[in-house]
């Protein structure tokens, strides 16, 4: 069952901190900043996706969770077939977002490309008939146990700085998160794909009157969209027990997340998934019980005062 | 924005079919002997149904007739169900007074959460829907204190009249018989044609001075109250709750069965409902794996019966009645 991750929980601070903010722990607040700053990594890579599919292809995908959950089982696999060495998660890493980007080719082909006309309803009701399907695949295929993913050994421990530890795995995701940000932009920016992209996102008719195959621009985006949630299930698969369940967990932080963001808009996503990841952090340090409530509070709150996402929506 | 398509005016009886009353009145008369003629667990599954459908039909008050996007309705249902189990637990009211404030803590959450979501539009006022209804999850599974957290409530006792099964099935089919009626009535009223106009054409609605949000807030917390009902039954039946009865997929479950009886018929969510609840019973006996099974009946609905089972059944024999094509358009981002 979804939850704040085990992770997560090491902060144990008093409610009553928030008073006496003179003795606030300087070093918890920072390892805490950074913990929700990695995690809105992870949260920014998978809802990117999302909000890239949702963006061109107009599909609510609540099939992108599953598809999260797909990247991290095939990951925990990777690293299991090469002998769980220290290259494993490497492989990982590598490998299980392309089996998944595979998965997606085959799911848009066979059956997404016939619903593109329809309302919203029914394509959110298809997507979720794959979230069942894959569930219970996944269960047929991995049992309903606990996987776990261990991180190479370089990104295991923590180091030490200004006085606080802080751990490398979370730094790692701090580098990455970054890099993806920086190829998407470069992808919709400075490609000839990319720029069909953002075209077909604005105006879908005036790029297939210009004579450009939407129909592959929108396989692409679709691939691309599943490679990113199987990126993102593999770098968060060392932090999590990889477990049934975990799909219906992320999928509505990544709804909410694209929609406060923007619909459509990967610049809005990551605003919102900073602000996803830092509030969550910044929830548990101040009221560790509730701290699963924030994110939920925050995307009410923001969809209430700017009902169509902090930046430019496409649609 | 996307031009408003054209789309058949509804095609309303002026008067509500007397005729109808018959057949209505001898299925309840044939349901009402049932218990004594059928093995208890029998009775425990039709008792499941009416609940269940109750709920769909509430949720396809608002879902197919005022063409709301609603995506978390389970809310509702869980929050009579715990406002049952919270009165008989954490107070010393008597259990009737829980049993009748369950729908009435629903409506009133739902006008709050309603006042808020109808201001949205299409896949903003799901999503706005989604994270309050999610705000109410976490709430429930973490408030240990108050709502047992993630172990819910068990072993409710109930009064002697509904103690049993059969004075539960007795209870939950008056009930349930009783409901459909209620919103049977309101459909065809002048709110519920009116209602059925804004989901058709909002500008034009709008035009001739029709309060879009009012009707709309209208049917989400009558609906929010029907399903309060049904979490209420379903509590009389199960004595006990589980904060399950209000995640989201829950409600998706709940938008499956709509989607499978019809959502543009009035009774098509309740056939919906019961052919989930007998097929997961059925093929749950056979295999663990029943949501591959629903997950391919979905997927088969979507792409060849989109207008569902009674929906389809209604165009072939083309009587011209019910709503047509409530399920399209529901979103105008």
């Amino acid at each position: 069952m979804p939850g704040a991750p085990a992770r997560q929980k090491t902060a144990r601070c008093p409610r009553s901190i928030g008073e006496d903010a003179g003795d606030m722990d300087l070093s918890a607040i920072g390892s805490q900043l950074l913990v929700g700053l990695s995690r809105s990594m992870i949260l920014f890579i998978i809802s990117s996706g999302l909000s890239l599919v949702l963006g061109v292809l107009r599909v609510p995908n609540f099939a992108h969770g599953s598809l999260y959950m797909l990247g991290a089982f095939t990951a925990f696999t990777v690293a299991t077939a090469l002998g769980g060495g220290p290259g494993g998660f490497w492989w990982a890493v590598a490998l299980a977002p392309l089996v998944v980007a595979g998965i997606c080719l085959l799911v848009e082909r066979g059956l997404l490309q016939a619903i593109y006309h329809r309302e919203h309803l029914m394509q959110m009701l298809l997507t979720y008939a794959l979230v069942l399907i894959f569930s219970d695949l996944v269960k047929l295929i991995w049992g309903v146990e606990y996987k776990s993913l261990m991180p190479p050994p370089a990104l295991t421990g923590a180091f030490t700085f200004l006085g606080t530890s802080f751990p490398r795995y979370s730094l790692f995701l701090l580098i990455v998160g970054p890099l993806v940000a920086v190829a998407l932009w470069l992808f919709l920016n400075r490609t000839r794909l990319g720029k069909i992209c953002r075209a077909t996102a604005t105006d879908r008719e005036m790029v297939d009157a210009l004579g450009i195959n939407s129909k592959w621009v929108f396989a692409a985006v679709f691939v691309l969209g599943g490679w990113l949630a199987g990126l993102g299930g593999v770098f968060m698969a060392p932090t999590v027990n990889i477990v049934l369940g975990m799909d219906h967990s992320i999928i509505i932080s990544a709804f909410l997340i694209v929609v406060v963001g923007g619909l459509g808009n990967v610049w809005g996503a990551l605003v919102s998934a900073l602000i996803f990841g830092v509030g969550e952090s910044f929830g548990v340090l101040f009221w560790p019980r509730f701290a699963i409530v924030f994110p939920f509070l925050i995307a009410a709150v923001l969809l209430i005062i700017r009902p169509s996402g902090l930046l430019k929506s496409v649609w | 924005m996307r031009p408003q398509p054209v789309r058949p005016t509804v095609e309303k009886d002026a008067t509500l079919k007397r005729s109808a009353l018959l057949p209505v009145a001898a299925a309840f008369l044939v349901l009402l002997v049932l218990p004594s003629f059928i093995p208890s667990y029998y009775v425990y599954l039709f008792t499941l149904i009416y609940i269940t459908a109750l709920l769909a039909t509430s949720l396809n008050f608002c879902l197919g007739y005022g063409g709301l996007l609603q995506l978390h309705h389970a809310v509702f249902y869980g929050l009579g169900a715990y406002t049952v189990a919270i009165t008989a637990v954490r107070t010393s009211l008597p259990l009737w007074c829980g049993l009748l404030l369950g729908p009435l803590v629903a409506a009133a959450i739902g006008w709050v959460m309603g006042w808020f979501c109808v201001r949205l539009r299409g896949l903003y006022f799901g999503m706005l829907m989604l994270a309050l209804g999610q705000l109410v999850w976490t709430v429930v599974y973490r408030w240990y204190e108050f709502t047992g957290g993630d172990d819910g409530i068990h072993g409710l006792s109930m009064p002697p009249l509904i103690d049993s099964l059969t004075g539960c099935y007795y209870l939950t089919l008056v009930v349930f018989f009783v409901c459909l009626g209620i919103m049977y009535l309101m459909v065809n009223s002048p709110f519920g044609v009116t209602l059925q106009a804004t989901r058709d054409n909002p500008v034009r609605s709008e035009s001739i001075g029709i309060n879009i949000r009012r009707h709309q807030l209208a049917s989400f917390v009558i609906a929010a109250f029907f399903a309060g009902v049904a979490g209420v039954l379903f509590v009389v039946l199960e004595r006990s709750v589980s904060p399950a009865l209000l995640f989201w997929s829950k409600s998706a479950e709940v938008l499956i069965m709509c989607l499978l009886g019809g959502m543009s018929t009035f009774l098509g969510p309740s056939l919906g409902a019961a052919a989930v609840v007998v097929l997961s019973t059925v093929i749950g006996i056979h295999t663990e794996y029943w949501l591959i099974v629903l997950g391919v009946i979905l997927l088969v609905l979507v792409l060849f019966l989109p207008q569902g089972i009674l929906g389809y059944l209604e165009e072939r024999i083309g009587s011209g009645r019910g709503l047509k094509g409530a399920s399209e358009d529901y979103v105008e981002g």
